[in-house]
């Protein structure tokens, strides 16, 4: 059997959330590898969230939120943005791969989109194989 | 009058900067030496050695300090000795609770440091190369052996259980004063937290924005600490200068900023926090007007790992894994 990754996956219940549940309506298919946390928006998302997960043994951690110009609180997804962007960079430089981490804005219209990330993802990680400090590996 | 404190230092892998901070109480400390005796404070201060600690019995020693993380052998060894000897440790300074600077070298193989170290360095001249090795034969028949680097940096706790945890690289001395005098009082927090006023740096920082009713805008121009001067009476995160005074713990008064320096985290996280790195970048991140900011802010200060974990790599959520990983 092939490895399936482990997804944390926070998502903005104003959009991400909303189009996995669009997803399910639509029936589109995506792999079992994401398990989603209800976040008030993107921005409530800390980067120490991020870290617990991968600490905990994550592969990967999807943070979805509204795009530009939706987001319910105005500029939430802006801060997230500017969070995660040096976030990401903070991964790099720690020497810890930042592809296991992503960042998508997913509106609730686009349930085919996030299905699509999901799979995307998830081949990714399978790619990159376990989470190196994963322990009991 | 009362039996006196039993007190240790040890230092372990740290400059001794905390040592001096302790000594720097100058009168306060002659005081204080009234109520405590001074059972061991080794390699640097009193003339006792490790042996003599080690023939010391268990849980004899009130209280202990130790500043320094541990880096070495001969580090972890004497600070698992200590403990055993002790009733409270005390992890002391940055080195000893977050990794510290030295702790930035879990960044780089046990390869570059050596050759930073032994050859790289200007100041070094080391034509036939010679590198260091734990154990040696002079002569033919002559042992020697010095204590090994260990692959990776450890804070005190997490070789070692630890009572208190003390910031600042160093710890500011009046700040070291309240709390020899908390302690001789019986004073402390539960065991397991860390000594402070739980205020933030900016909380003492007389440039705060709030403080001199002013708003707090979102920063649009980063600079470096080398880019012009800073004006002296205005925030210097408002001003462009990543600060992290706002995450930080403040015991030291804002020193660093009362002379146009940025705060770089060493007091420690506010409590609540659990990655100070992390949590710095939501910090600073959200303070910037917008993605181009971001761009700049990564262009300018380009190693993202050094700049937020510079005292704090080791006791980072991820870093000690992580660190475990690279010579692999």
């Amino acid at each position: 059997m092939s490895f399936c990754p482990n997804i944390v996956g926070f998502a903005c219940q104003w959009c991400t959330y909303a189009g996995a549940d669009l997803a399910g309506n639509l029936r589109a298919k995506y792999p079992p590898s994401i398990k989603l946390i209800k976040v008030p928006c993107s921005g409530r998302v800390e980067p120490e969230h991020v870290l617990e997960a991968f600490a905990q043994g994550a592969d990967g951690v999807l943070v979805g939120g509204c795009h530009f110009g939706d987001c319910h609180y105005k500029t939430g997804n802006h801060k997230t943005s500017q969070r995660m962007k040096i976030f990401a960079k903070l991964l790099a430089d720690s020497g810890f791969d930042p592809r296991r981490f992503r960042l998508e804005w997913i509106s609730g219209a686009e349930g085919y989109r996030f299905a699509e990330v999901v799979e995307e993802f998830t081949k990714e990680l399978q790619e990159l194989g376990p989470n190196p400090i994963k322990e009991g590996v | 009058m009362a039996a006196k404190v039993k007190t240790a230092f040890l230092l372990a892998g740290g400059c001794a900067g905390c040592e001096m901070s302790v000594v720097d109480l100058s009168e306060v400390l002659v005081d204080v030496l009234e109520s405590i005796e001074i059972v061991f404070w080794a390699p640097t201060v009193a003339d006792v050695k490790y042996c003599d600690l080690e023939e010391m019995e268990d849980n004899s020693i009130d209280v202990a300090f130790v500043d320094g993380m541990i880096r070495n052998t001969e580090n972890e060894h004497t600070v698992k000795v200590l403990r055993a000897k002790s009733k409270v440790l005390v992890a002391f300074g940055a080195c000893a609770t977050l990794g510290g600077i030295g702790a930035l070298g879990d960044l780089h193989t046990k390869e570059e440091l050596f050759k930073q170290a032994y050859q790289d360095s200007f100041s070094t001249d080391n034509p036939d190369g010679v590198m260091p090795s734990p154990e040696y034969l002079l002569d033919g028949k002559y042992e020697l052996t010095i204590p090994a680097l260990l692959d990776n940096c450890a804070t005190v706790d997490q070789i070692v259980d630890v009572e208190y945890y003390v910031g600042g690289c160093p710890p500011h001395p009046k700040f070291v004063g309240q709390i020899l005098t908390s302690l001789l009082a019986g004073e402390l927090p539960p065991p397991g937290s860390w000594i402070t006023s739980g205020k933030a740096v900016c909380d003492s920082c007389s440039r705060n924005p709030v403080r001199n009713g002013q708003e707090r805008l979102p920063v649009g121009e980063i600079k470096r600490t080398i880019d012009g001067t800073p004006d002296p009476d205005t925030c210097l995160l408002q001003q462009g200068y990543m600060c992290f005074g706002p995450v930080t713990q403040g015991d030291c008064e804002g020193s660093c900023l009362n002379v146009n320096m940025p705060c770089r985290g060493c007091g420690g996280p506010l409590p609540g926090i659990k990655d100070f790195g992390a949590r710095c970048v939501s910090t600073i991140a959200s303070s910037m007007a917008d993605d181009a900011a971001v761009d700049q802010f990564i262009d300018k200060y380009n190693d993202m790992a050094k700049m937020f974990y510079r005292y704090a790599h080791t006791a980072g959520s991820l870093n000690r894994k992580v660190a475990a990983l690279k010579d692999k």
